[in-house]
């Protein structure tokens, strides 16, 4: 293969086949790496519009949408072509250029997070040595629009919902951020081609499941859908943020959400569950594609379940949930993590070769069962608390009717 | 290869800003423009606003913000332990778990002083 990117497998087969000048060649390589990177996304997210529809409505007992097209699959481009002739209003009083430049940094933010992510094992736009960091800069952009697009909008409701969206984004970037750094742990490496490299023995999934966990919740909460959806409140707040936005403004915000949901689960996949990696992926790197949005749709099809399955929360539980719970469990899972590596190390248990199965047991052994004592404690502290907290409210409520009846 | 390895990002940055920028604002072209000044008024279910929708943020935002800087700091000093840990060996790992202990006393005084309560 020899090759680590498009650019570099591209431009150097131009340069020799056509005589074209190594330099217009990069160029040319760059440009069309970078159309693909950026078009990917955005075409799935067409696709997802349509997947999660039918979902929600099948979950509500509706039949969803089937008039447009088979199956209703035209319905996204019958949506999109309603939008574009929707009027685009600017509210009077707001700040025109922040208002604007919202939701062009809330697509970019997650159309950046794709230039990382290893497609097949020959097919990445970038491996970045601190892919990782990259995605977490990168990411932590998409709360930046949400305050441009409340703030610039002049409007109570929006600002409201953008205040509470923001305290609740950027409480659970702390524990997406420590989960994240499980799997580089283990890969000893924030590049995400490295942490992909790395589960060809085993998926950091079984080794760190309370990681894996942690990562999906927050990546959930991240993305603002239910049960963490009070941004969009509606019965409080009617549509929080974007509610000033109309025609293809409002749809920047809507694909963008639904692109960063299927991140997530892409990331999901390449950080926890192999990436591209399965069988014949090195003889037919193509392959590594169709394996990716295989698992990717795993995990993306677990989060809209969620989404439809669970009432959503109070800010108050919201808040709790993250710092008393989310955030010291994935620092302790860090730690406990980094001890349970070294152990295993000095006892000499580690792979001799990462990249076979039989001697990635051992450490994997080692890793689940800390992961399965960790839960444990951390699940019977929990039950005390909520049983003490039950025994004095039971407490209460027989308190309360005998002063009523007096 | 050290900057040259951002090359493609810088390329993807561009290229999204413009295309992201084009898309939005697409139906300012096919769309209708009849703006009035009801319809440009900010949105609030139809009621008369009130004031301006800028306005200043409760202070219990301000302590989820500090809270955030607290541990965020936290996860940036994580971030390059996570890649060495192996190389620093034990050593590295009691001053990370001292370092994550002084910082939870932090979240427990805050959180002691009602700072994660919503009333």
């Amino acid at each position: 293969m020899g090759c680590d990117n498009i650019i570099n497998t591209f431009a150097p087969c131009l340069s020799s086949s056509l005589g074209v000048p190594i330099e217009i060649a990069n160029f040319i390589g760059i440009f069309l790496g970078v159309i693909i990177v950026a078009s990917f996304p955005l075409l799935v997210a067409i696709a997802l519009i349509w997947t999660e529809r039918k979902f929600a409505a099948r979950i509500q007992d509706r039949l969803g949408p089937n008039r447009v097209g088979v199956f209703g699959l035209l319905q996204p481009f019958a949506d999109v072509i309603k939008l574009l002739g929707k009027e685009d209003i600017t509210p009077a009083g707001a700040d025109r250029p922040i208002y604007n430049a919202a939701p062009v940094v809330s697509v970019v933010s997650v159309l950046l997070i794709w230039a990382v992510i290893p497609f097949t094992p020959i097919h990445v736009g970038v491996d970045l040595s601190i892919g990782a960091l990259y995605f977490l800069a990168v990411a932590s952009l998409g709360t930046l629009a949400i305050i441009l697009a409340a703030w610039a909008s002049n409007n109570k409701y929006a600002l409201l919902g953008a205040f509470r969206v923001v305290a609740q984004l950027i409480s659970y970037e702390v524990p997406l951020a420590l989960a994240l750094l499980v799997p580089v742990m283990i890969a000893g490496s924030m590049s995400l081609v490295s942490i992909v490299e790395a589960q060809a023995g085993m998926w950091f999934v079984v080794s760190a499941p309370i990681a894996a966990f942690l990562f999906f919740i927050s990546a959930q909460a991240e993305t603002g859908r239910a049960p963490f959806d009070l941004l969009e409140a509606e019965s409080e707040l009617v549509a929080g943020y974007n509610i000033e936005y109309s025609g293809m403004k409002f749809a920047m915000f809507f694909a963008g959400e639904f692109m960063h949901v299927f991140t997530n689960a892409v990331l999901m996949a390449v950080l926890f569950m192999g990436g591209y990696l399965g069988p014949f992926v090195d003889q037919i790197p193509m392959l590594g594609l169709v394996y990716l949005l295989i698992k990717a749709s795993f995990w993306y099809l677990l989060s809209l379940l969620m989404r439809n399955a669970l009432p959503r929360i109070r800010i108050d539980q919201l808040m709790l949930f993250n710092w008393l719970f989310l955030v010291p469990l994935s620092v302790v899972n860090l730690l406990v993590t980094a001890l349970l590596l070294m152990i295993v190390r000095e006892v000499g248990l580690a792979p001799d070769d990462p990249r076979s199965f039989v001697d990635n047991i051992p450490q994997t052994i080692v890793l689940f069962l800390g992961n399965a004592a960790l839960f444990v404690v951390v699940m019977s502290m929990v039950r005390n608390r909520f049983r003490a907290q039950r025994l004095a409210e039971t407490q209460t409520d027989d308190l309360l009717p005998a002063t009523a009846g007096d | 290869m050290a900057l040259q390895q951002f090359a493609p990002i810088a390329a993807l940055i561009i290229l999204a800003v413009v295309l992201t920028f084009i898309i939005s604002n697409i139906s300012t072209i096919f769309g209708p423009s009849n703006n009035t000044s009801r319809k440009t008024a900010p949105y609030e279910s139809g009621m008369q606003p009130i004031g301006v929708g800028m306005r200043r943020m409760p202070v219990k935002f301000y302590l989820i913000g500090v809270l955030f800087i607290l541990f965020d700091i936290e996860v940036i000093f994580f971030l390059p332990w996570a890649v060495v840990f192996r190389d620093l060996g034990f050593y590295g790992l009691a001053v990370m778990g001292l370092f994550f202990f002084i910082l939870t006393i932090g979240l427990i005084y805050e959180w002691k002083k009602g700072a994660l309560e919503w009333e």
